[in-house]
């Protein structure tokens, strides 16, 4: 095998996808339209009241009053305690991750200001890029407040039972001061518009040469399966990046995102991303006979893509189940990524558990893909 | 004397139905093997099978010295397929279509290559037209081109001539004879008659069997068919009293005179009799041709299947 003749068929291939593309007015119009319609429509939220809420606590009075503070925290049925920290970096590292929604912080001298009634603070850091998964927790935070000491403030410090809340709970929103949903759901649409327009484009690539009998003069030639796979992989890779720097554009101009983190890094991530959306069209594309089902195909992972990967509903309001089907997915992850890169400016090393997955998803679809490609009209 | 084709006891089944059963298929180098045979009888499955299209489930053998089950690639290389339908892109110009055929086939000298063969198709004023605009002779005199540009060893057209004008039909007959003379074999298939008479040596197969190979003379010889040509007028009432013969096998039309054609000659002869004495007919014994043999062929086979 010649790799230099192999490339030069690769690139022929690619070349003619892309003139044909340049033809097909109506895929054309997709490409822009998708996009475009998709952030208009999704502009607004989609709520919902996800609870047990994995909360981390940073404890440095730990006294009768703290401990009741915490059980009640957790009888509002929106915060569950995964963990104990004993330093802001490992707070802020934790929250970074995703791996805790909040982080709960009693002051060391938190019982004694209690009992002088000089209204302690307890701080609670949330991470805020999901306005919709957070905010009736912050609701519940009120009641707490108000009612909870009651019970151990007796005899002497019965006085300290007002109206009042006798400590301040103070909310410190990360990554998305303000709530802004669409801070949340603009990077999401960049991975649901990838999703949906590279696996159905390359999903009918295949199928429609199968179905206009082209494809049997494809297989006459010398072609490899391998070269027409990537030769037709390549024009929509460009596609994808043009998708998302439209995106991009948007969210920064119209919905005012803030670019947290590394441009370069979010390309990176979306590259991998795009390719593995792409190859799972392939995928479809070699298994399906005609290009009805492959859009079927399509919409089969689509829906659950869309539902399952925490850009409709927060992740952490699903059930079990659904999480473990979530957590297959790429999009989940890839979510995740955007939302760390641009609203937390996470590097590498913070997004690499998000990263594996994706390429894990890809090599066992590519592998399939190659197993199932036919390599005959049979 | 090298065999371009040499194939042994190929067999393929679609489903539950034997599509070529038991092919043995010998073309020699240089020569223009005609395959022949109703529709549906598996003449495209059998060269999809010579080019490495389909895998057959049995049987083994090679083209070009190349093994058809396992050097399918190499075998890609050096052989032109004709598909019987039209199978280059529509949405692509005609010029793209030879170039993407010929970088395909990694060409050294692809634009000039590309240019010759549509000054010599006189495509070239036409080359920036999209393909699928073409129309359908065009679209198979293209199609033609196409697969011959990378100088192939061994062609496979499969009715390569179909719709196309009796001209161009005949310039391309003329052409495949030039390469034949190369050194360049031919395996054509094809359902017309004078086409198959131009080809060195002949194949008919039916329901997926092959039953002769020959010459055409050898074809028509190994039938042994007698025919009878008659002249007159009102021909349409006699032919369909010679059609309840049972010694009369086809009668068939052509203007103003009638062809009978019956297996024994003998019995034949004896049952025209009374209408050879019919006055204002003439009656002239002729030589069986190709179409005859290959329609007496069809039509025993009908019968028995019929009978089975
Ligand atoms: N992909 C396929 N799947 C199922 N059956 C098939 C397939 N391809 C061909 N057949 C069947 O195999 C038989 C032979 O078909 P084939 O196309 O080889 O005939 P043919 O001799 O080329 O006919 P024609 O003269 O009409 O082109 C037909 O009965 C056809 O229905
Ligand atoms: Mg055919």
């Amino acid at each position: 095998m010649n790799p230099a003749a192999s490339l030069a068929r690769l690139w022929g291939i690619a070349l003619k996808e892309l003139v044909q593309l340049s033809r097909d007015r109506l895929t054309f119009g997709m490409i822009v339209g998708i996009p475009i319609m998709q952030l208009l429509l999704f502009g607004f939220a989609i709520n919902s009241d996800p609870k047990h809420l994995p909360t981390a606590i940073q404890v440095q009075d730990n006294s009768v009053f703290t401990r009741t503070f915490i059980r009640s925290l957790e009888n509002t049925g929106y915060f569950q305690i995964v963990q104990q920290v004993s330093s802001e970096a490992q707070a802020n590292q934790l929250l970074a991750e995703g791996e805790v929604q909040f982080v709960v912080n009693i002051p060391p001298d938190f019982s004694r200001q209690l009992v002088r009634g000089e209204r302690p603070i307890i701080l609670l850091e949330a991470d805020a890029t999901d306005p919709a998964a957070t905010s009736n927790a912050l609701a519940s935070l009120l009641t707490v407040g108000q009612s909870v000491l009651n019970r151990d403030l007796t005899g002497s410090l019965a006085k300290l039972r007002p109206s009042d809340a006798p400590f301040e709970v103070r909310v410190h929103r990360r990554y998305n001061a303000e709530g802004i949903t669409q801070y949340n759901i603009v990077p999401g649409l960049m991975g649901v518009i990838l999703t949906m327009t590279m696996v159905l484009m390359t999903g009918l690539a295949m199928t429609r040469e199968r179905e206009r009998g082209t494809f049997e003069n494809l297989l006459a030639t010398p072609a490899k399966p391998l070269e027409v796979m990537a030769g037709k992989i390549v024009p929509y890779i460009m596609i994808g990046l043009v998708q998302m720097t439209l995106i991009l554009l948007a969210a920064r101009f119209i919905f005012a995102v803030p670019f947290q983190g590394s441009l370069l890094l979010l390309y990176a991530v979306s590259l991998l991303f795009i390719a593995a959306n792409l190859s799972l069209g392939m995928t479809f594309s070699t298994i399906a006979r005609n290009q009805l089902q492959a859009m079927q195909m399509t919409f089969f992972f689509f829906l659950p893509s869309i539902l399952l990967s925490g850009f409709m509903f927060p992740f952490r309001g699903m059930p079990g189940w659904a999480q473990v089907i979530g957590n297959g997915l790429p999009l989940t992850h890839f979510l995740r990524l955007v939302r760390g890169i641009l609203l937390k400016g996470n590097d590498l090393v913070e997004i690499w558990p998000h990263v594996w997955p994706i390429m894990l998803f890809m090599t066992v679809i590519v592998a399939l893909g190659a197993k199932f490609y036919k390599r005959t009209l049979d | 004397m090298t065999l371009a084709i040499d194939v042994r006891g190929l067999n393929k089944h679609f489903g539950d139905k034997h599509v070529v059963q038991d092919l043995s298929l010998q073309v020699k180098q240089g020569e223009i093997f005609g395959f022949l045979g109703p529709n549906g009888s598996g003449k495209t499955t059998s060269i999809r099978m010579l080019c490495g299209l389909l895998t057959p489930d049995s049987g083994a053998g090679q083209c070009l010295g190349y093994d058809v089950i396992r050097e399918t690639a190499a075998i890609k290389r050096h052989v032109g397929y004709m598909t019987q339908r039209f199978s280059l892109w529509e949405d692509l110009t005609i010029r793209e279509n030879l170039d993407f055929i010929a970088r395909m086939y990694g060409m050294k000298n692809r634009k000039q290559a590309v240019n010759a063969v549509l000054v010599k198709l006189g495509l070239d004023e036409r080359r920036n037209q999209l393909a699928g605009a073409l129309s359908g002779g065009w679209k198979q005199r293209l199609a033609l081109a196409a697969c011959m540009m990378h100088e192939p060893q061994l062609l496979l057209l499969d009715e390569p001539t179909a719709g196309v004008d009796p001209k161009a039909r005949r310039e391309f007959w003329d052409e495949i004879h030039q390469l034949a003379a190369q050194g360049i074999s031919v395996l054509v298939s094809t359902h017309y008659m004078d086409e198959a008479e131009r080809c060195h040596k002949l194949a008919y197969i039916a329901r997926g069997k092959l039953l002769i190979t020959g010459s055409a003379e050898e074809v028509i010889a190994s039938q042994r068919l007698t025919a009878w040509e008659v002249s007159g007028a009102e021909l349409q009432g006699l032919a369909e009293q010679l059609r309840h013969l049972p010694a009369v096998e086809q009668v068939t039309a052509f203007g103003s005179r009638l062809h009978v054609i019956g297996g024994d000659a003998a019995l034949l002869e004896a049952a025209l009799e009374p209408f050879r004495q019919l006055p204002g007919y003439q009656w002239q014994k002729i030589e069986a041709g190709l179409e005859d043999v290959f329609i007496s062929l069809m039509e025993r086979q009908n019968d028995q299947q019929e009978v089975v």
